[in-house]
């Protein structure tokens, strides 16, 4: 029996109702989930607004941006790859699925050293959650917030894909939770693409 | 998985996903070109947000296949998300009275 037919209820009328988005349960909750999380970041990306908008002497300490694109490119590319992944899983090639989750991990991994070492930079620059020699204390405690918020998703993400990843070779899990935690990912490559205009780019030092 | 976002998945083939992929790399890089214009703050917001927004569109719609699922579920996403975003918006008047005076009191 299908998952279509299990969510079917008959209405007091007699009448047969199927359901409105024909979606299964794992992946509506993580569309759900990315829904909830869009929100988490909206409001954490419109207080940094806020208080940019708000604060005359706003630093703009980022003098460079190969990091920043760097790690933009590590991010789009990981998403790619869990494409293919996706793809391997759903035409049943699962070592080749497999192969390109763990990719897509390490690409993971890579953005996230690059996204410490960058952190390391400016605290040894003398920024701190509350401090930074450049203006406002507010700059340190809205960009370690939010990228911070960001590189545990990345985090969390990098786990979920080796998990899945190990019981999708085993056999426990399918080519369909792939591709939710593959919505996942990609919700985490959508957030970088507002954080890096609003948090970096807004920022450089002309 | 709904049978129209599994078939499209499977049928359509990787260059689809490569066209995307460069696309975004493109209006990445364009975020970035924009951050070395001259032009004010305000002006450069609206233009790396707006670029934001078609990246985040194309990532929604191919990336994550919602182009694929039944329109009733897209129309969902995007409008429940939406309008909370906009909803969100409220308080800027705030920020502007904060740095030039209460110009709403007077």
């Amino acid at each position: 029996m299908s998952q279509a037919d299990l969510t079917m209820e008959v209405h007091s009328s007699g009448m047969t109702i199927g359901p409105v988005f024909s979606i299964p349960t794992k992946k509506l909750a993580m569309w759900l989930f990315i829904i909830a999380d869009t929100m988490t970041f909206a409001a954490c990306l419109l207080a940094y607004g806020f208080l940019r908008n708000g604060t005359p002497n706003w630093p703009r300490p980022f003098h460079s941006i190969t990091n920043v694109a760097l790690m933009t490119f590590i991010l789009l590319t990981s998403s790619l790859t869990m494409l293919i992944g996706l793809r391997s899983a759903r035409a049943g090639d699962k070592a080749g699925a497999f192969r390109w989750i763990m990719i897509t991990a390490a690409l993971g991994m890579v953005f996230a050293l690059l996204h410490i070492r960058e952190w390391i930079g400016l605290m040894h620059e003398g920024m701190t959650l509350f401090k930074n020699p450049w203006g406002t204390g507010l700059f340190g405690a809205s960009f370690f917030s939010i990228t911070g918020l960001h590189l545990t998703h990345v985090t969390c993400g990098i786990i979920a894909l080796m998990a899945v990843g190990v019981r999708y070779k085993g056999g426990r899990y399918n080519a369909d939770d792939i591709e939710v935690l593959g919505l996942y990912w990609h919700f985490v490559d959508l957030v970088w693409m507002f954080v890096v205009p609003l948090v970096y780019l807004l920022n450089l030092t002309h | 998985m709904t049978t129209t976002a599994a078939e499209a998945q499977k049928s359509g083939g990787i260059g689809k996903d490569l066209v995307v992929y460069v696309c975004l790399l493109a209006l990445a890089g364009l975020q970035f070109v924009i951050a070395y214009q001259n032009i004010d703050a305000s002006q450069m917001f609206v233009r790396m947000l707006a670029v934001a927004c078609v990246e985040a569109g194309l990532a929604e719609l191919f990336f994550m296949h919602l182009w694929s699922e039944k329109r009733v579920f897209l129309w969902f996403v995007v409008l429940f998300t939406v309008s909370v975003l906009l909803g969100m918006q409220y308080g800027w008047t705030d920020s502007f009275r904060m740095i030039n005076g209460a110009p709403f009191s007077k």
